[in-house]
C-alpha cells in the first residue's frame, strides 16, 4: 500500500507492537544483541538514551580521530551491478559511499543498494543454527547441525536414492558459490539441482540461446546510451533495476531518442516514456506479430542482414500474414495505428534495442514470447552492434553467473548439457574417472536427464510415485538463498513441504519455507552471511564479472557458502562411515581448491572455472584480472566500457569485467566481449558471430552466414564450429604447441573446441580472426521446440474464452520426470471465468527483492512499503464498493474453497479495466492466517503480508517449466 | 562562497527512494522521521511525475521567520540549520514551511512533540563538526568533509542535484537544452525566489 504518499503517520502505530523500541531512539547494535541473549547486561542502558531524534548508536557513527577502511563489494540487489563502497572501521560497516569510478553505476543506488549496510547490521537474521523439535525452534552447534543433516541425508539416499533430495541453490550465491553447489550436486549423484532463474528468466535463456546462441543478454546498460530507439516490453525497470534508468533516460535525452513502453500497466518506466501502448496480458505474440505485419508490408526489414544471418524467415512471414491490424487489436486491444507507429520507430529509426523482463518470459508460452522478441530483432537487422540488440535485464545480483554455473536441472556448468561428452569433460576439469560420477547416480540414463524444476518441487513430494520418473519421490530439500513464496500454488507448496523427511533452509534469513508448513520436526535453519560478508565474484546482467571483496566478518555465528559446503561435505562422509556406505565426497569434491582451515578459498575455486568453463569463455577471468578492473574502475569509458588509453597496462584494451565470452587463457589477454555477435570488431577485440550450434545444413538449406563474417576473419563466410578435425582439415593443426598437443593427446586425441582442455583450438582460431563456435545464421526456425514459429496461445486461465479454441494451449504432456497439463486445465476458464472476472499480475516493487525476507527485514525499506496491496482499477473498484486504501479479500480459482487473502486496495488507473496487480514481495500472511509467531523469536521481518502466490495458479512453459504468474484471474471483493 | 541548493529534475525521478533510505543510512534517522520522501503527483496516469522532497534550504526560511526560539540559523553555504537545544517542539515552522520538511518524533502516548527533526543538508548543527555529540543530535556532516549530501550523491538516475547553485543549475541547463523539452525543476523558485534561466 502506497500510504506514504498520502498518509504518513498510519502504520507506524499499527506496526510499533513489530517493532517496539525504533521509534523513541531505536535499537542499536548492542541493545539488540542483548535482547538476543548474545550480549551481556540488561536494557537499563536504554533509559540513559536522550530524547532527540537520532539514537546513540555504537556501531553507526564513524569516529572522524581513527583510520577508515574503504571496501569495494557489489549490491547484493539486482543484476545492474552497482558498486558498493564500504566504510569499515574497527570490524564494523560504519558507512557507505557513493562508487563514483563504478563505470555501470557511477556512484549511485537504488533505495535497496542504498541501505545494504544494514543487511549486515542484520538485526532480523538468524544468529544460530536451530532445529524445530515438535513444533518448537531450538538453538543448536553447527557441528550437531551438520552432522544431524548428513545423517538424514544418507538414510534418505539408503531408501530412496541420491534423486529424492531436491537441492534448491541460490542466484545470490557468487559464482564460485553456484559452480561449487552444483558440482556438489553431481557429486551427490543427481540433476535435481536448480535455482531461481527457473523462475525469472529460464524461457529467455532457452529462447534466446535457441536462436543465436547464448542466452544472455547481448549489449549492455552502458551501451543502451547508443540507442535511438528503445522499446520496453514487459519489464518496470524502473522499479526492477532502477539504475539502469539512468543509461536508458540519458541515452533518452542525448539521442533525443524514443522511448515506448508496452505493458498491461502504466508502469513508473512507462511513465517517462514516449508512447506507452496498454496491451492485454498474455498477448506479446500478437504485438510482435501486429508490428512485424507493419514492417514487412512497408519493406522496413532489414534485407541485407537477414540474408546473410538469418534462417526461416519465410516461415515467419507466413505466421505473421495471419496478424492483421484488425485481428491484433481483436486479441490484444491495441489499435492498428498505434502498432503500426512503434513499429516504424523501431524498424526505421537505428539503432533500435527491444528490453524485457518477466513480464515476458513468466508465461506459459515465455519461450515463444522471447523468440519472437528475438525474430523482431533479427528482421529489423537490430543484433551485434553499438545501440542495439536483446537488452535482456536478468533480476538477481548473480542469477546470469548462477546460470553460467549450471545450477539447472538440464546442464553442468557452462551450459554443456547432461550428455556423456559432458560429463567427461567436467570429470577431467576435477580430475576425477568418468565412472566414479556414474557409479554416484542411480542409473546412467538418469545422469543424462534433466531433473525435477523449481517450480514443481512440492508435485515431486506429493505425486503418485508412478508418476515422477525416478526412484522415489522428493524426500528431502535443502534450499540455499531461496524464499519460499517464489513460486506459484502455494496452496501445493504447503502439502508438499509437510510431507517432506527433511527441510533445511540455509540463509540469512529463516524464509517462509520456515514458517509455510505446519512442519514440527526434521527441519533446520542455518545461518549463512550474505556477499558482503564474504569474497568472491558475481557476473552482472551483461556478462560482467565483477569482484567483491569481504566487508566484515560473518555477524553472529553465520557461515558463507563455501564453509558451509565444506562442512556438509564431510560430515556426508562420516555419515556414509557410519552406515558402512562406500560413497565419499569431501576429498573428491575439493580436490584441486584450496581449504584454508575448513574455507575453501573463492579464487582457487575460480581457477578451476577458468580451467573448465570454455563454452562461455569463463576463461579468461583469472582473480588477478578482476581484482586489477575493480581497482581501476575509473579508468573504463561509460559508453563502450573499455579500457581507456590511460590505463595501467594490466588492463588496457580490456572491457570492464571481461564481460563472457572472454576466450582462452588469461594470459592471452581476449578483452571480454562487450556486445555479442558484433562482426564490427575482430575477435581478439570481442568480436563474433552467430553461434553454429544446429548443424550446418537443414532440408538442403545452409545454415551457415552467407558473406557476413567478424572483422579481419580469414574466413569469408560462414564456417562450423572447430573440431580437432577441421583443424586438421584446415592444416591448421601444425600450428598447436607442444604443451598443447600433450594435453589434446591426454584427453584422448580429438576434442571440440569447447572441450579442448588446453585451449589451442581458441587461440589457432583467434590467431586467424575465426571464432572457435562456428558462424552461422541465427534461426527465426527453431525447429526442436514445440512451437519452431512462435505461434499466439491463450494463457491458461483466460477471460477471453471465446478464443480458447482458435488458440489453445498446448496438450497435456510430459516433462523433467513429471506430467504438464496443458488444455485439460486450460478447459477449466469456460467453467471459472464468470466467477472469477478479474485478470491477476505480479511484479516488483523498489523497495523490495524477491521473496523479500532480507528487504522486508531491513527497517530502512520496510518503513517505505508496510502493506500488501492489490492495484484494482476504478472502474472495477466502484462496481465492487471498494475504497482506495479499503482491506480487500481476494480469491483464485485454484484456492481451497472458502479460503482468501487479504489485503489493501490500491484503485489506480494504473491498471486497466478488469485487471488487477500484485507485488510479489510479502509473505508471512498465509490466507488470511498471520504466520510471524512462527518465527524463530526476533527473526520475524518488520513488515509481512499475504503472498500472490496463494492465489496463482497452474500453467508452466513446455520448454522450461517456467511458472505462470503474469496471467491468471481472480474475483476482488471488499472484505 | 557557494550557495547550496537542492534542485530536482522531475523528468529523471523515477521514485526509486534511494535518496530516502540513503539519508537514513547516513544519519541513522529512526522509523517515523522522514528528513526526505519522494511525492508522486497523477500516480498511474500520463503525465506521472515523482519529485523527492526535503528542506530546501530557503533564502528566505518561513520556518525561520516563525520560530517563537529562534533556534534556526543559516550557514555561510547558505544552509539552513536549527540548534536542537534551543528548540521547543512548538510545530510552527511545520505549518511556515511549504514543503513539509520539520518533523518530530512522537514521545510519549499523548501526542507531545518532540524537537524538530529535518535535513541538514549533511551539514550537521551548531555542535563541533563530525562528534560523537553533534552525530547524534543531528547525523553526519559531510560539507564538513567535502562531500556533498549523500542522497543527491546516490540518486539513481542523478535527478537530484546539490551542491553550488551556479553549478547545479548550469548542469541542469544543459541538460533541458540538451532534452529539448520543459523544464521541471520543481520547488526552485518557492525555495530560492529566482528562476534557472532557460
Amino acid at each position: 500500500m502506497l500510504i506514504k504518499r498520502t498518509d504518513g503517520k498510519a502504520a507506524k502505530q499499527r506496526l510499533a507492537s513489530a517493532y517496539q523500541g525504533l521509534s523513541a531512539g531505536g535499537l542499536d547494535r548492542r541493545a539488540f544483541l542483548r535482547q538476543a541473549g548474545l550480549g551481556g547486561a540488561g536494557l537499563a542502558a536504554l533509559g540513559a538514551i536522550p530524547l532527540s531524534t537520532m539514537r546513540p548508536a555504537e556501531a553507526g557513527p564513524m569516529d572522524h580521530t581513527k583510520p577508515v577502511q574503504r571496501v569495494k563489494n557489489i549490491c547484493t540487489h539486482c543484476s545492474v551491478g552497482c558498486t558498493v563502497i564500504a566504510e569499515v572501521q574497527n570490524g564494523v560497516w560504519v558507512g557507505q559511499e557513493p562508487a563514483w569510478e563504478s563505470p555501470i553505476n557511477r556512484g549511485t543506488h537504488c533505495a535497496k543498494g542504498a541501505s545494504v549496510r544494514e543487511l549486515v547490521h542484520g538485526d532480523r537474521r538468524i544468529k544460530y543454527p536451530m532445529k524445530l523439535v515438535n513444533g518448537q525452534w531450538q538453538r543448536m552447534s553447527w557441528d550437531n547441525a551438520m552432522t544431524e543433516i548428513a545423517d538424514k541425508l544418507m538414510e534418505t539416499r539408503q531408501k530412496s536414492g541420491p534423486d529424492a533430495t531436491f537441492w534448491l541453490g541460490s542466484a545470490k550465491f557468487s559464482n564460485e558459490g553456484a559452480y561449487l553447489y552444483r558440482k556438489f550436486a553431481a557429486f551427490w549423484g543427481t540433476n535435481n539441482v536448480d535455482h531461481q532463474a527457473r523462475i525469472c528468466h529460464s524461457t529467455t535463456v532457452a529462447g534466446v540461446a535457441n536462436t543465436w546462441g547464448y542466452g544472455a543478454q547481448t549489449n549492455s546498460y552502458n551501451d543502451i546510451r547508443n540507442s535511438k530507439t528503445m522499446i520496453i516490453m514487459g519489464g518496470n525497470p524502473a522499479e526492477a533495476h532502477p539504475v539502469s534508468l539512468q543509461h536508458v533516460l540519458s541515452g533518452k535525452e542525448q539521442n533525443r531518442a524514443n522511448l515506448i513502453v508496452i505493458d498491461p500497466r502504466f508502469t513508473r518506466t512507462a511513465a517517462h516514456a514516449n508512447e506507452y501502448v496498454r496491451i492485454r496480458p498474455g498477448t506479446d505474440i500478437p504485438i510482435i506479430w501486429g508490428m512485424l505485419h507493419h514492417i514487412f508490408a512497408n519493406g522496413w526489414e532489414d534485407k541485407e542482414f537477414i540474408r546473410q544471418r538469418v534462417h526461416g524467415m519465410d516461415e515467419i512471414r507466413a505466421e505473421v500474414a495471419k496478424w492483421t491490424p484488425a485481428e491484433v487489436e481483436r486479441v490484444s486491444g491495441v489499435p492498428g495505428a498505434q502498432l503500426r507507429k512503434v513499429a516504424e520507430m523501431f524498424a526505421t529509426q537505428k539503432p533500435a534495442t527491444l528490453i524485457w523482463c518477466m513480464g515476458a518470459t513468466q508465461k506459459t508460452v515465455g519461450t515463444a514470447n522471447v523468440r519472437a522478441f528475438s525474430i523482431l530483432l533479427l528482421a529489423t537487422g537490430n543484433v551485434g552492434s553499438d545501440g542495439t540488440g536483446a537488452n535482456i535485464f536478468r533480476g538477481h545480483c548473480n542469477v546470469q553467473g548462477a546460470t553460467d554455473f549450471g545450477l539447472d536441472v538440464t546442464t553442468l556448468p557452462a551450459y554443456y548439457g547432461l550428455d556423456e561428452n559432458a560429463w567427461r569433460h567436467w570429470s577431467r576439469v576435477w580430475n576425477v574417472p568418468y565412472e566414479s560420477m556414474v557409479a554416484r547416480f542411480d542409473s546412467p540414463a538418469l545422469m543424462g536427464t534433466p531433473g525435477i524444476p523449481t517450480t514443481r518441487y512440492f508435485d515431486a513430494v506429493t505425486l503418485p510415485r508412478d508418476q515422477v520418473q525416478q526412484r522415489d519421490n522428493f524426500k528431502a530439500m535443502l534450499v540455499f538463498g531461496h524464499g519460499g513464496n517464489t513460486v506459484t500454488r502455494m496452496p501445493e507448496a504447503v502439502k508438499g513441504l509437510e510431507a517432506l523427511d527433511l527441510l533445511v533452509v540455509a540463509d540469512p534469513h529463516p524464509t517462509t519455507f520456515a514458517v509455510l508448513a505446519n512442519r514440527r520436526n526434521n527441519t533446520y535453519l542455518l545461518p549463512i552471511c550474505t556477499q558482503f560478508e564474504c569474497a568472491g565474484s558475481r557476473t552482472a546482467s551483461n556478462r560482467s564479472v565483477q569482484w567483491g571483496d569481504q566487508v566484515v566478518k560473518p555477524i553472529f555465528e553465520s557461515k558463507n557458502d563455501y564453509e558451509v559446503m565444506y562442512r556438509l561435505a564431510g560430515a556426508l562422509d562420516k555419515a556414509a562411515e557410519k552406515r558402512n556406505m562406500p560413497i565419499r565426497f569431501q576429498a573428491d569434491l575439493f580436490k584441486g581448491i584450496e581449504v584454508k582451515g575448513q574455507e575453501p578459498v573463492p579464487e582457487s575455486i575460480l581457477r578451476e572455472i577458468n580451467r573448465g568453463a570454455i563454452s562461455t569463455g569463463y576463461t579468461g577471468q583469472s582473480p588477478e584480472r578482476l581484482k586489477a578492473h575493480m581497482a581501476h574502475q575509473d579508468k573504463f569509458d561509460l559508453v563502450t566500457l573499455r579500457a581507456k588509453a590511460d590505463a595501467p597496462a594490466e588492463i588496457k584494451g580490456d572491457f570492464y569485467g571481461l564481460p563472457w565470452p572472454c576466450w582462452g587463457t588469461p594470459e592471452m589477454r581476449h578483452p571480454g566481449t562487450h556486445i555479442l555477435y558484433n562482426t564490427n570488431l575482430h575477435v581478439k577485440e570481442g568480436g563474433g558471430t552467430f553461434r553454429a550450434r544446429f548443424g550446418v545444413e537443414r532440408n538442403g538449406v545452409t545454415l551457415l552466414a552467407e558473406g557476413s563474417y567478424s572483422k579481419g576473419s580469414e574466413i569469408t563466410d560462414g564456417y562450423p564450429e572447430f573440431t580437432t578435425a577441421v583443424m586438421q582439415r584446415l592444416g591448421w593443426d601444425k600450428e598447436f604447441t607442444e604443451a598443447e598437443r600433450a594435453s589434446l593427446a591426454r584427453q584422448g586425441g580429438t576434442a571440440s573446441w569447447a572441450t579442448d582442455l588446453s585451449m589451442g583450438i581458441i587461440r589457432i582460431t583467434m590467431e586467424h580472426g575465426v571464432m572457435a563456435y562456428g558462424n552461422a545464421k541465427a534461426r527465426a526456425v527453431a525447429w526442436n521446440l514445440p512451437d519452431p514459429v512462435p505461434v499466439h496461445r491463450e494463457p491458461i486461465y483466460t477471460p477471453r474464452t471465446d478464443l480458447i479454441a482458435q488458440f489453445p494451449t498446448l496438450p497435456d504432456r510430459r516433462g523433467f520426470r513429471l506430467p504438464h497439463l496443458g488444455q485439460t486445465v486450460q478447459n477449466r476458464s469456460h467453467q471459472v471465468a464468470k466467477d472469477f472476472p478479474i485478470i491477476l499480475s505480479s511484479g516488483r516493487l523498489v523497495e523490495y527483492e524477491g521473496g523479500g525476507e532480507e528487504t522486508r527485514s531491513n527497517k530502512w525499506l520496510a518503513e517505505l512499503q508496510q502493506d500488501m496491496f492489490v492495484e484494482i482499477n476504478p472502474r472495477d473498484a466502484a462496481a465492487r464498493n471498494i475504497r482506495d486504501g479499503a482491506w480487500v479479500l481476494v480469491s483464485g480459482p485454484e484456492m481451497p474453497a472458502g479460503k482468501a487473502t487479504r489485503m489493501k486496495a490500491l484503485v489506480t488507473e494504473r491498471v486497466g479495466a478488469g485487471v488487477a496487480w500484485m507485488p510479489f514481495h510479502f509473505a508471512g500472511w498465509f490466507m488470511q492466517e498471520d504466520q510471524r509467531s512462527k518465527y524463530p523469536q526476533g527473526t520475524d521481518p518488520i513488515v509481512l503480508g499475504e503472498s500472490v502466490n496463494a492465489v496463482t495458479t497452474y500453467g508452466y512453459d513446455p520448454v522450461t517449466f517456467m511458472q505462470e504468474t503474469k496471467v491468471t484471474l481472480c474475483q476482488i471483493r471488499a472484505a | 562562497m557557494a550557495r547550496m541548493k537542492f534542485l530536482l529534475d522531475a523528468e529523471r525521478c523515477i521514485e526509486c527512494n534511494a535518496c530516502v533510505t540513503a539519508c537514513k543510512n547516513e544519519h541513522e534517522v529512526p522509523w517515523g522521521i522522514n528528513r526526505r520522501r519522494v511525492v508522486t503527483i497523477n500516480d498511474g496516469k500520463p503525465g506521472e511525475r515523482s519529485i523527492s522532497m526535503a528542506c530546501m534550504h530557503c533564502t528566505d526560511a518561513p520556518c525561520a521567520a516563525v520560530c517563537p526560539v529562534s533556534c534556526f540559523y543559516t550557514t555561510a553555504d547558505a544552509v539552513v540549520l536549527h540548534d536542537k537545544d534551543l528548540c521547543i517542539g512548538c510545530g510552527y515552522c511545520f505549518y511556515a514551511c511549504p514543503f513539509g520538511a520539520p518533523q518530530y518524533p512522537r514521545l510519549g502516548n499523548f501526542g507531545s512533540r518532540g524537537k524538530m527533526d529535518k535535513c541538514t543538508f549533511c551539514a550537521g548543527g551548531p555542535q563541533a563538526d563530525n562528534t560523537q555529540v553533534e552525530f547524534i543530535q543531528y547525523g553526519s556532516n559531510r560539507l564538513a568533509e567535502g562531500k556533498l549530501p549523500l542522497c543527491a550523491e546516490m540518486c539513481s538516475t542523478k535527478a537530484l542535484l546539490a551542491g553550488d547553485g551556479q553549478i547545479i543549475a548550469s548542469i541542469y541547463r544543459e541538460r533541458v537544452q540538451r532534452r529539448g523539452y520543459g523544464t521541471g525543476a520543481w520547488g526552485w523558485r518557492t525555495a530560492y525566489r529566482e528562476t534557472v534561466a532557460i
